[in-house]
């Protein structure tokens, strides 16, 4: 702890610190623009000037810039001395020079950082008189909207986008007042992180496009507390609706998952929950056509076919909450429950779930993840799979170069100085996948191998930690010093992290990276071990599921089933037309809960508008068994609804048409299911009131109360109660902290940008004023004796006449949902095969984009090729869920023809 | 015609007049209000608005009569009903010309003040019965106001009964042949009728009402009809202390002979009805303990004074 | 007391005195051109809609009763995708026209808008657009702003200088 003076009242602070971290973790106003809480501190923007003084004789001290004041013990400034007061005034008013007349019109306008810090340092009036200065835009994308006249200089972006996230194509250009923020040339900024420009971005230079369709101010907004679905990290978010559609995404801050960041597919992948096809009346197919039907007689009619004797199977799903699944096993019984995914997959996620729960290594949460110096990928394709994953490691890269900086007593928040010692460098970074991955900029050693042989060099490098382990037979050359140097480097390391996941479908894969963390756990190593897992709740999901859908095929096989019910499944996108009509064809009538028409829907007899995390309230537990409770937004004005509350209803007597409340779905569940326990934590009861207080869901500022449904009808009706949770749907309600889980936007007094988080946290950066929201269901036992799977593949050997096809990930098109988003639309890649040129010479097959011919399942598949000379001889890769080759098993055997 | 005939027409004639006199006032009060105010006043319906009257009968018979929930029933029903009952009693004793009087009782001083005490239960009841703390506070401002200003308001009436000799209201007008009692009585007559503004409850004392503190305070949760009462019982209130100024302090029907009595007495009457809405047009509302202590501090005292010194001149006249 | 009865007596005198009520529907009151009446929407000198659909309005708005979605159009140029105001909430108090950064909202002096059905207080954004400049002539928003949306283009508005060259380097 050091004892500073500002303003002369003493303090308190701990050690480390610069003093624009601790007068803003003290609560002070004091002005700011290059520091972030992530990106530290580089003293470019002075704006947080202070008067430091020697001792406390000194009256007249020196201006500083806070962030660039160490807050060491004895250290004496003043925020409040005019001196100091002007300055910030003054540099103010110089970076407003040229900026241009367009609150109004900008985006920004409402939450910008720049008129936040305007009014706090007191410049109100432009004197300056001469022309402004002006620059054109550019175009970035789908994502991005360009408006450079407004940049004030503070390099925020290019720090994050370059230093931070690793980005290559956003730079700054010219020089002295003409500095210029944005690409070499217009185009797609590429970064997969390009989306947190908007929130890093102090002023409005780079705004979401995507709110700009639809475009409405922060203070009309409402919001709720989420959770993403775009993959199995479960990063916080906060979701945006007005008068009935979901406007954007913002991050919300999680000190132990995604912190202040974001990845582009949760943050614009949202517009699918206003898609035309949104299902949003119960449907009954009559005669070919899908007509809506009355809401009292689809209960009876439903429940009329699901009567007594009657064969009823369900198939859950890995994108619905832990609730609709629960309520879907209740309703057809535990025997006839299905968890919608494929058996391999199934497997290899009870697998994961096995080695989190029996395991003796701790898997770290995300934010966890920045803190390990040394790193081993093994099988994934990170950036594609689990994006904010591949932001949380390229921190840990720079962990190891760090440390050269420590040594010579530069703090970590003095971001500048240590990048000029770090320069360009990485931490040990190892990584074993299929093809070439994003990461491998900064990997000291890749190896590209069929999942086997990643396996093997798991395995081997498992072995040269611990020589007690079986060694790999008929090991190349290669592999042999590849797995020597990296077993070296884990073990030189303090902190190894080792990550694979589920998307190359391989058993051995997961066992080796588990192989290799156990051992490095018993040289005494503070190991962590992560694994992806393909969707939102598939944890979640497979925590309550026995069989899965090849087992639901087999039964239907064997017998026809009267009713099927199908959870929010594409079954189509999933396992394919063949099986999918084998199963459907077995059953007499078909249910389904869905958000969007799809393949499925068009096949059913009934057809239920299901939620999405829009409209639902639920819990998802994610990759590392985190389970995190997500809101809806809003009630819909049509039939929309949370899956788990159709279930309910059809679960109960006819003569109620309403679900039970949410805590008694869920104190229902953990009564059936022990292991989840702690989810009843991860939020408040929906009793829960601050004094007597609900907690809003829109800004006291919320607008157009009277007016907006005023052409309906003039009579404002009463605004509509959430019984699921303590939250109201107005601006009614407790504003000031709130409970961490049940935060729906983020403002305080003078602070109506982003950053008003900082008043959220108990110190800037660190924690939220209750804890992190979520709750972890299995924590490691270090002392537990966790068996070594010996079960090592052989070589993978390349036949001659067939290939071996391999999931390839996109972040922009392989998740189901936010690929039906019109601005992720436009980044989906085109569908291809990848061979690398070996292989496709071999195959008679000539340049990149000649047309290809394969077979799976019996169909003709055509798509053009693609050279990636990355891939091993003997496979293929395909992009895994676009909509050219949705329903494809991976991996396969196949036969190519040009 | 037998007397009983004469006597039942008196008695019909007085509680018709009395009421459609009460009634009226709600146009009298509006419109010189508004003269008085540089306004006009309702003039639209019917010639000079007369009909405002009409209209607001039919509007006040119509509105729905509502008894909330909450409310103590029985005495609810009953409160509004005690001001139009022991007013319009009160106006038996009333002499509006020779003979034409409903009952020329030797103790109708007495009676005037036994109904007005009585009147003060309709606000306190009206107050009770309501359950509204409002109305409470309505109706214990009322009683308090209603019972201090009664003392003297019969005490300045003992100098006139002294000059008379008598309590009867017909001697009282006799007695005033010479001079008019508000020569020698002046200090009773503006005690009289101070205490008058106060047991009728009529601006600047309407303070067991104050709409800007008490929301109407005793009738806060009438509506329709009992409203009415109340609203009616106010004006009839009116008319009643005029007219017993006129009989105490201003000869009664006593006049030159070119106009018949029982128009001076009714010229006399509204002359002290308009001096009533000259009143609510011009003052503002006294503080409630300035009220009380301008009652029992300055009144009381004069008017014990009053009573004192007439004695004192009567007995040595003697 | 004298004074109470001084009072008495000028208020007396006002018996007197001219009415100071105009007879409304016979004769017409004077209205200034600051009275603030029914809201309008005004167009700039060029004849577009001034509205750029800032929320402003609405924010300011006591009773919540402007509600409006922004929209674009072609080339970028901000406006309202539609505008009410539900004159039954309304309270005429002028904020709205105070926060309008364009002076598109106006107040004017009309106040006979009564009707029936409180449904017919509801104004879209066709009741509402007026086709002159209203109280405030002469300006463009677009003119001063920063954005290039067809009005003019980058560094062409008034008080700015060409776009800067990102490729030079010299001083």
């Amino acid at each position: 702890m050091a004892k500073v003076f500002i303003d002369d009242i003493e303090y308190e602070v701990p050690d480390g610190k610069n003093m624009l971290e601790v007068c803003l973790s003290l609560g002070f106003d004091l002005t700011y623009f290059c520091w972030h809480p992530a990106l530290h501190s580089i003293g470019a923007c002075r704006q947080c000037g202070v008067i430091n003084y020697k001792d406390e004789n000194d009256k007249r001290g020196r201006i500083t810039m806070a962030c660039m004041l160490p807050a060491s013990n004895g250290t004496r400034i003043s925020i409040e001395a005019k001196a100091a007061h002007d300055f910030r005034a003054g540099n103010i008013e110089s970076l407003m020079l040229n900026h241009p007349h367009d609150c109004p019109v900008c985006d920004e306008g409402g939450e910008c950082h720049l008129q936040d810090m305007t009014l706090m340092s007191g410049h109100n009036y432009r004197r300056y008189r001469f022309k402004k200065r002006t620059h054109t835009n550019q175009y970035l994308g789908p994502f991005l909207n360009h408006e450079m006249n407004r940049c004030i200089q503070c390099y925020r972006c290019v720090r994050f986008y370059k230093d931070y996230a690793g980005g290559k194509d956003l730079d700054v250009f010219a020089a002295h007042d003409d500095i210029y923020f944005g690409r070499s040339e217009d185009g797609v900024l590429e970064n997969e992180f390009s989306g947190n420009l908007v929130e890093v971005c102090p002023t409005g230079v780079f705004t979401d496009k995507t709110l700009k369709q639809h475009y409405t101010r922060k203070w009309d907004l409402t919001s709720a507390p989420s959770v993403c679905h775009g993959c199995s990290l479960g990063c916080n978010i906060l979701a945006s609706q007005r008068y009935g559609t979901i406007r954007r995404i913002l991050t919300r801050y999680n000190g132990d998952v995604n912190g202040y960041f974001l990845c582009d597919r949760g943050r614009f992948g949202y517009e699918y929950t206003n898609s035309k096809k949104r299902i949003i009346k119960a449907l009954k197919r009559v005669s070919g056509t899908y007509q809506p039907i009355e809401n009292g007689n689809v209960f009876e009619e439903v429940k009329a076919l699901m009567g007594e004797g009657k064969k009823v199977i369900g198939i859950g799903s890995p994108r619905a909450s832990l609730e609709s699944n629960f309520l879907l096993k209740e309703l057809v019984g535990e025997n006839n429950f299905y968890g919608g995914i494929s058996n391999t997959e199934g497997n290899l996620i009870k697998q994961v779930i096995n080695i989190l729960k029996k395991g003796k290594v701790k898997t770290p949460s995300l934010a966890e993840a920045k803190g390990y110096d040394a790193v081993f990928i093994v099988g994934e394709d990170v950036t594609n799979t689990a994006p904010m994953l591949a932001l949380s490691l390229r921190q840990a890269a720079k962990n190891k170069p760090n440390e050269e900086a420590f040594a010579i007593r530069i703090p970590l928040w003095n971001d500048a100085a240590i990048r000029e010692i770090v320069q360009e460098r990485t931490g040990p970074f190892f990584i074993a996948t299929v093809h070439h991955t994003k990461l491998d900029e900064i990997s000291s050693g890749s190896f590209y191998g069929h999942p086997d042989n990643i396996a093997r060099l798991g395995h081997a490098v498992a072995q040269k930690i611990n020589n007690n382990l079986p060694s790999v037979p008929d090991t190349d050359r290669e592999s042999a010093s590849l797995s020597s140097s990296i077993a070296e480097a884990l073990l030189a390391a303090k902190k190894p992290l080792i990550v694979s996941g589920t998307s190359l479908f391989s058993k051995n894969v997961i066992e080796a990276a588990a192989n290799v963390a156990y051992a490095l756990k018993e040289q005494g190593k503070d190991v962590g071990l992560i694994y992806t897992v393909p969707e939102a709740n598939s944890v979640g999901m497979t925590l309550l599921s026995e069989n899965f859908i090849d087992d639901a095929i087999a039964r239907v096989e064997k017998e026809r089933a009267d009713v099927l019910l199908i959870l929010e499944n594409d079954l189509y996108q999933r396992i394919g037309k063949k099986d999918s009509e084998a199963i459907l064809k077995r059953c007499n009538q078909v249910v389904a809960f869905e958000n969007l028409e799809n393949e499925t829907t068009n096949s059913c007899d009934y057809v239920f508008p299901a939620g999405t995390f829009a409209e639902s309230t639920g819990t998802i537990v994610n990759n590392e068994g985190r389970a995190q409770r997500f809101y809806q937004v809003h009630i819909p004005r049509n039939e929309v609804r949370s899956s788990w509350k159709w279930l309910d209803i059809l679960r109960q007597d006819l003569q109620t048409a309403e679900a039970k409340d949410f805590d008694v779905i869920v104190d229902e569940m953990i009564q059936k299911n022990p292991e989840l326990q702690k989810i009843k934590e991860t939020a408040p009861t929906a009793d829960f009131r601050i004094g007597t207080q609900k907690i809003p869901r829109s800004p006291h500022r919320f607008s157009g109360r009277t007016s907006m449904i005023a052409n309906i009808n003039v009579s404002e009706p009463k605004p509509p109660d959430d019984n699921d949770s303590p939250m109201s749907f107005t601006m009614e309600g407790y504003h000031g902290i709130q409970p961490s889980p049940d935060t729906a936007f983020y403002w305080s007094p003078a602070w109506n940008s982003v950053q008003a988080i900082n008043k959220y946290q108990i110190e800037v950066g660190g924690p939220l004023h209750d804890g992190n929201p979520g709750k972890r269901l299995f924590e490691p036992d270090e002392n537990r004796q966790a068996k070594y799977f010996n079960d090592i593949p052989s070589s993978f050997h390349p036949s001659n006449d067939e290939l071996l096809v391999l999931p390839l990930y996109h972040i922009y098109g392989s998740e189901e949902l936010t690929a039906l988003s019109p601005a992720v639309k436009e980044r989906i890649p085109q569908a291809y095969i990848a061979l690398n040129e070996n292989e496709a010479r071999r195959k008679g097959l000539n340049a990149e984009g000649g047309k290809v011919e394969f077979y799976y399942q019996d169909k003709k598949w055509e798509l053009s090729l693609k050279i990636d000379n990355s891939l091993p001889d003997g496979i293929a890769g395909l992009p895994k869920g676009l909509n050219e080759t949705s329903g494809i098993g991976y991996p396969f055997r196949t036969k190519i023809n040009s | 015609m037998s007397e009983t005939w004469i006597h039942i027409l008196i008695i019909v004639c007085v509680l018709l007049g009395m009421v459609t006199i009460a009634a009226g006032l709600i146009y009298v009060e509006r419109r010189m209000l508004a003269v008085w105010q540089e306004r006009y006043g309702p003039n639209r319906v019917g010639p000079f608005g007369i009909f405002q009257v009409m209209a607001d009968m039919v509007k006040i018979f119509f509105k729905e009569d509502w008894i909330p929930g909450f409310v103590d029933r029985k005495v609810f029903i009953v409160a509004p009903t005690i001001i139009m009952i022991t007013t319009l009693l009160s106006f038996a004793i009333v002499p509006f010309a020779p003979g034409i009087v409903v009952a020329n009782l030797n103790v109708g001083i007495l009676f005037f003040l036994a109904m007005s005490s009585l009147g003060a239960y309709t606000i306190v009841l009206a107050g009770w019965a309501s359950n509204n703390k409002y109305s409470l506070i309505g109706g214990l401002r009322g009683a308090a106001q209603m019972i201090s200003y009664e003392v003297f308001m019969g005490l300045s009436l003992m100098g006139v009964v002294i000059l008379a000799g008598s309590f009867n209201m017909t001697d009282i007008v006799m007695e005033q042949k010479g001079m008019w009692n508000v020569v020698p009585q002046f200090i009773g007559f503006v005690i009289f009728f101070i205490a008058g503004l106060a047991e009728t409850h009529r601006l600047p004392f309407d303070i067991p009402e104050a709409e800007s503190e008490l929301i109407a305070g005793f009738h806060s949760e009438y509506s329709g009809m009992k409203f009415g009462m109340f609203f009616v019982g106010e004006y009839l209130g009116i008319t009643l202390v005029s007219a017993m100024t006129t009989v105490l302090f201003f000869g009664g029907w006593l006049g030159p002979s070119f106009l018949p009595p029982i128009v001076w007495f009714l010229i006399k009457m509204f002359a002290f009805i308009l001096v009533f809405v000259l009143l609510r047009a011009s003052l503002p509302r006294p503080r409630y303990d300035q009220l009380m202590s301008w009652g029992w501090k300055i009144l009381l005292p004069l008017a014990l004074l009053n009573l004192l010194v007439t004695g004192a001149i009567v007995l040595y006249n003697q | 007391m004298l004074s109470s009865i001084r009072t008495v007596w000028l208020v007396f005198l006002h018996m007197f005195k001219k009415r100071v009520t105009i007879e409304y529907p016979e004769k017409k009151a004077f209205l200034a051109p600051r009275w603030r009446g029914r809201i309008v929407l005004t167009r700039d000198p060029d004849h577009n809609e001034r509205c750029v659909a800032c929320y402003l309005c609405a924010a300011v708005c006591p009773t919540d009763c402007i509600s409006l979605q922004a929209t674009e159009d072609e080339n970028g140029r901000r406006k309202p995708e539609y505008f009410r105001i539900n004159f039954s909430r309304c309270i005429f108090c002028g904020l709205c026209e105070d926060a309008c950064p364009t002076y598109s909202i106006q107040l004017v002096p009309d106040f006979e808008m009564g009707e029936y059905k409180r449904q017919d207080l509801v104004y879209e954004k066709e009741d509402l657009l007026i086709d002159g400049q209203g109280k405030y002539h002469g300006y463009n928003f677009y003119r001063v702003a920063g954005v290039a949306v067809g009005v003019k283009g980058k560094g062409e508005g008034e008080n700015e200088s060409a776009p800067v060259d990102r490729k030079k380097l010299v001083p």
